[in-house]
């Protein structure tokens, strides 16, 4: 089998999409690197997504944490501690076991034009039931950073929002966040890093990988035992990740450049790689 | 326990107790002691590793300074599971492929035939024969070296921040005593240094913990692994049956380190407050003499 069989047969294997089987005996470089890359495919959707809504709450998360009114404060607290406090791993574990056990419900969302029907039993699944338990992690882990940089912005500027008569929402979206954004965001960047780290987590743990579909790991992990060499599959899981994690540094500074557009070349603090701060799970 | 001999016939508070004494709960409670040992003797060796990597990377020597490179910034374009998975197997395989060469150097055949990985009787790591716990110690010590390995690249990495932390005309004041490159080290370099490394090394003592429930995936029988066995269901013909108490077994765990975080947490915050007090005693002391 050449190369390119191998691409049409693998490259989307992780979605479902190619051959059924993945390959048994006498496994090429070209299958493993075309099988591990369709296990990347994963790693991306549960990052992102997770990133990008854990961003909203995040935020919602710091500014209750930061709130003066225990009622509000506390809470955010609670859960900050909870999911940063305790292993990813075991999160997972205690979450699956949980939503195998809800009941069986059909939840009809109208959408205007459609309704979809969302079943209970979606959450026992990979792609829901762990994108939630990423979604509220990373939630945990970058409100704990937007809480520290809140606290950094400096007094002056929002006096001066108050004495231009700014209140409220409009005080908030205009002069503190992005203050904050500025200060957290190369902890930030380390954030996105390690999240996507922890993605490989999803289908060594609890949640069950059907069909064989799974990630980049899952598929390194099977490869590995099937070819008893461990050192062609995680070499190549490592190449994936160490390119992932280029990409997130380059599209992080690009938004960085975009937050401190206002400051001059030299004011401006270039994304750099802060050793105090990691947030491995 | 003599009432525990026939479970049948027991309810209520004593049903509880013969239940969370049998001998598969003992290996459950005995597996926290797994974690904890884990921690405890991974951290030392942690510490060695991060300070020679730190070295490394501050060296003079180029191939050793490129090495420390690597060395330090692999953990964070790889994620630290692919090692945990990686590093034990390779290991294992290595000392068995060493041991094959030196016990049966009559067997010509290659080690590794198309998918499969040969080495003769006499070569395993452990003997085919040895008892069960040998196996297990034996599991258990490859994945504290995986562990040790990947923390030693984290705390490398924050050592060496740290020491780029310490103010350089701290150092130049040092050499101006007429100190050699040596005694600025020792001397000022590495005691001014603590006080930049202690975030980043209680960080790093949190993430060891919350890492510990992996060794899980190296097949050690650890808390996660008895946890989920004792949790599953058991039918009638066992003799405490239940249903599917996994959940109440994980928030148990769930509990157990959110505790030790806890404490770690509250440990750390003493340590800073009394480390940065002394720092800045020390320092504010120095510059009275200085102006005085």
């Amino acid at each position: 089998m050449s190369c390119a069989d191998t691409l049409t047969d693998y490259a989307l294997r992780s979605i479902g999409i190619g051959a059924r089987l993945l390959p048994k005996a006498d496994i090429t470089i070209c299958e493993q690197v075309v099988l591990i890359g369709s296990g990347v495919i994963w790693n991306i959707y549960y990052g992102l997504l997770a990133i990008v809504t854990g961003f909203f709450f995040a935020t919602v998360l710091a500014v209750a944490r930061a709130s003066e009114r225990p009622v509000v404060s506390k809470p955010a607290e609670w859960f900050i501690f909870i999911f940063r406090g305790s292993p990813l791993f075991i999160q997972f574990f205690f979450a699956y076991e949980l939503f195998v056990l809800l009941p069986k419900l059909d939840i009809e969302i109208p959408l205007g034009f459609t309704t979809i029907v969302a079943e209970t039993r979606w959450l026992t699944k990979a792609w829901l039931g762990a994108l939630i338990v990423l979604f509220l992690n990373t939630s945990a882990y970058s409100a704990e950073i937007f809480h520290g940089a809140l606290k950094a912005v400096p007094k002056g500027d929002i006096e001066a929002a108050d004495a231009y008569g700014m209140g409220g929402f409009t005080k908030f979206r205009r002069i503190i966040w992005p203050t904050l954004l500025r200060l957290a965001w190369p902890s930030y960047t380390n954030e996105a890093i390690f999240l996507f780290h922890a993605t490989t987590l999803v289908f060594l743990s609890s949640f069950p990988a059907w069909k064989q579909k799974g990630d980049a790991l899952y598929y390194a992990s099977y490869l590995a035992e099937k070819t008893f060499n461990p050192f062609v599959a995680y070499p190549i899981v490592a190449g994936y990740f160490i390119l992932l994690t280029l990409i997130i540094i380059l599209i992080f500074s690009l938004f960085n450049r975009r937050l401190n557009r206002h400051l001059d070349l030299e004011n401006r603090s270039k994304i750099k790689y802060r050793p105090q701060i990691m947030l491995a799970r | 326990m003599q009432m525990c001999v026939d479970p049948n016939g027991l309810s209520g508070l004593n049903w509880w107790l013969c239940y969370l004494t049998t001998n598969t709960h003992i290996s459950f409670y005995l597996s926290f002691g797994t974690v904890l040992a884990l921690i405890f003797l991974c951290a030392p060796v942690v510490m060695i590793l991060g300070f020679a990597g730190a070295l490394a990377r501050r060296s003079t020597l180029f191939p050793l300074r490129i090495f420390g490179q690597i060395y330090t910034s692999m953990v964070r374009g790889v994620p630290d599971i692919v090692f945990f998975m990686f590093v034990p197997i390779a290991m294992d395989q290595a000392i068995e492929a060493m041991r094959h060469k030196i016990k049966c150097p009559e067997v010509t055949e290659p080690i590794f035939r198309g998918n499969d990985f040969v080495v003769c009787t006499a070569a395993k790591m452990p003997l085919s024969a040895t008892d069960q716990w040998v196996h297990e110690i034996y599991g258990f010590c490859l994945a504290l070296v995986a562990f040790a390995i990947v923390f030693g690249a984290f705390a490398a990495n924050n050592l060496h921040g740290a020491l780029n932390a310490v103010p350089k005309n701290q150092l130049e004041t040092a050499r101006a005593y007429g100190m050699s490159e040596k005694q600025v080290f020792w001397r000022i370099h590495l005691p001014q240094m603590w006080r930049y490394a202690l975030p980043g090394l209680s960080n790093l003592w949190m993430i060891l913990i919350k890492a510990t429930p992996l060794l899980f995936l190296l097949g050690v029988e650890d808390a996660v692994y008895w946890a989920g066995s004792l949790g599953a269901a058991k039918t009638s013909f066992y003799s405490f049956p239940h249903g599917d108490w996994r959940i109440w077994y994980f928030a148990a765990l769930l509990i157990f380190y959110l505790g030790l975080t806890s404490v770690s947490e509250r440990f750390f915050a003493w340590l800073t407050l009394k480390v940065t007090k002394e720092h800045d005693r020390a320092v504010s002391n120095i510059s009275k003499q200085v102006t005085a």
